[in-house]
């Protein structure tokens, strides 16, 4: 039993059959459980006011624009290493719930800026960096609907991704250098556990983080599951103009 | 190697007039600019390095789709893919070739289009060192870009999508080092950090061009 058998399509799905109605209830429950406790439970912060609530819907989605190109990551990996199809489907299947995740975050951003930085948009390390992610996103869908052969368009994207990779962060650190910025540094660092949010706030949105993680998990999933369906039926129609 | 370098700079002197059109584009961008944000000759200082930066990426991305598609049309790159040469080599050469036919008169000729845009005379030099380390990078990184889209039916919008994300970091290096130098501060530091960025694309960027080369020539 090891996990490279779920690189077999059948048993793939039959997997992700299996798991998507538990994923999609828990993302369900947290995301309502964590937004619901964040938006009405929580009291408002004494210089925020009540804008402070956006960040259990911006802080989530940025978290997973990155750790969705990061998933793409692996899985252009493991398709330019083990030529697993599932794997380059799943990559392409995550793209779009990445960029969605990028502009949700952007925008969030935006109108959480308004009212505290009194700017919709400021040229901050953090924000020109999350919209050069979104131009990088944008880059590998539209490579993935160029190609025409599935297997060449999988090896394409899945070398961009790479190098993609690298530029990001390198971008990261050179509009770091370029500008330093409003947006604050992270308030909830894992490595060093010292985090300055409140426990008050800082429940709801770690219920809302694992929320959006289960979230992106059960739309890949469903994602990846159509991918395959509909190479599945590309194939059983060319097979029929064959016969004919 | 030699033979192809020459090659490819005989068909860009001769053939096409690929030779003179970046240059062309990067005069006519720059003829535009002070009609576009108006005469002031102290606006004018203020934006030129950035602007001639500007210029000067987007002459290189208009000139990157002849690098490699005439010779994809008509077999060329099927034969190098299969020649003794490394792809890797080959796809250096085309490199250094577009740096030399495109590149090289940019960094030449941004000091003349410098003094229509009122640069500061401290700027000069170092408008020219950061373009001269820059623009090889651009070269390098456009490669790969032309590698990706050389096989897909009009392309090249498509390229620049995918390339201008990766100019990033050479472009605000770049114009950093030109800007602090017009503005009479030491550029050094982003100017290092830019040579590290040339240094490193050609360093690798070639194996990255030519493993997608292989992919689409399969």
């Amino acid at each position: 039993m090891s996990l490279w058998e779920y690189a077999n399509p059948v048993k793939f799905l039959g997997l992700s059959a299996r798991v998507q109605p538990f994923l999609w209830a828990a993302a369900a429950i947290c995301m309502v459980v964590g937004l619901v406790w964040g938006f009405f439970v929580t009291p408002d912060d004494y210089r925020q006011g009540s804008t402070v609530k956006i960040i259990y819907l911006h802080v989530p989605a940025a978290l997973m624009a990155i750790n969705a190109w990061f998933m793409m990551l692996v899985a252009s990996l493991i398709w330019l290493i083990r030529r697993h199809h599932v794997s380059a489907l799943a990559a392409k299947a995550a793209a779009p719930v990445g960029i969605t995740m990028t502009l949700i975050a952007l925008v969030t951003g935006a109108i959480w800026g308004q009212p505290m930085w009194g700017t919709w948009w400021a040229w901050d390390p953090r924000l020109t960096s999350f919209l050069i992610l979104f131009l990088f996103y944008l880059g590998y869908i539209a490579l993935w609907e160029a190609v025409e052969d599935p297997d060449t368009a999988a090896d394409l994207t899945s070398v961009l991704c790479l190098v993609g990779s690298v530029f990001a962060v390198l971008s990261r650190y050179a509009v770091k250098f370029w500008n330093q910025g409003l947006h604050q540094g992270t308030s909830v660092p894992v490595a060093t556990g010292g985090r300055t949010v409140s426990d008050v706030f800082f429940y709801p949105l770690a219920l809302s983080m694992v929320g959006f993680g289960l979230l992106f998990l059960a739309l890949v999933l469903y994602r990846t599951g159509t991918e395959i369906r509909l190479r599945r039926a590309r194939a059983l129609l060319a097979r029929r103009k064959k016969d004919i | 190697m030699i033979a192809l370098l020459h090659r490819d700079l005989m068909l860009a002197f001769r053939a096409g007039g690929g030779f003179g059109l970046g240059l062309a584009f990067f005069l006519i961008v720059t003829v535009l600019v002070p009609f576009s944000v108006g005469p002031q000759s102290e606006l004018l200082s203020t934006i030129a390095p950035g602007v001639l930066w500007l210029g000067a990426l987007l002459a290189c991305l208009l000139s990157l789709d002849r690098l490699l598609a005439l010779d994809f049309e008509d077999g060329t790159l099927d034969l190098l893919a299969t020649a003794p040469l490394p792809l890797e080599a080959a796809l250096s050469i085309k490199a250094l070739s577009h740096w030399l036919t495109t590149g090289l008169p940019l960094v030449l000729a941004a000091p003349i289009l410098g003094l229509m845009l009122n640069l500061e005379p401290d700027g000069y030099l170092w408008l020219i060192a950061s373009l001269g380390l820059g623009t090889p990078a651009l070269s390098v990184i456009g490669a790969f870009g032309a590698a990706l889209t050389v096989g897909i039916k009009r392309g090249g919008l498509l390229m620049s999508l995918l390339v201008l994300p990766l100019y990033v970091p050479t472009l605000i290096f770049g114009a950093e080092a030109a800007r602090r130098g017009a503005m009479g501060l030491d550029g050094t530091t982003p100017l290092i950090l830019l040579a590290g960025i040339t240094l490193g694309t050609i360093a690798l960027m070639p194996f990255a061009s030519a493993a997608v080369l292989r992919m689409t020539l399969r």
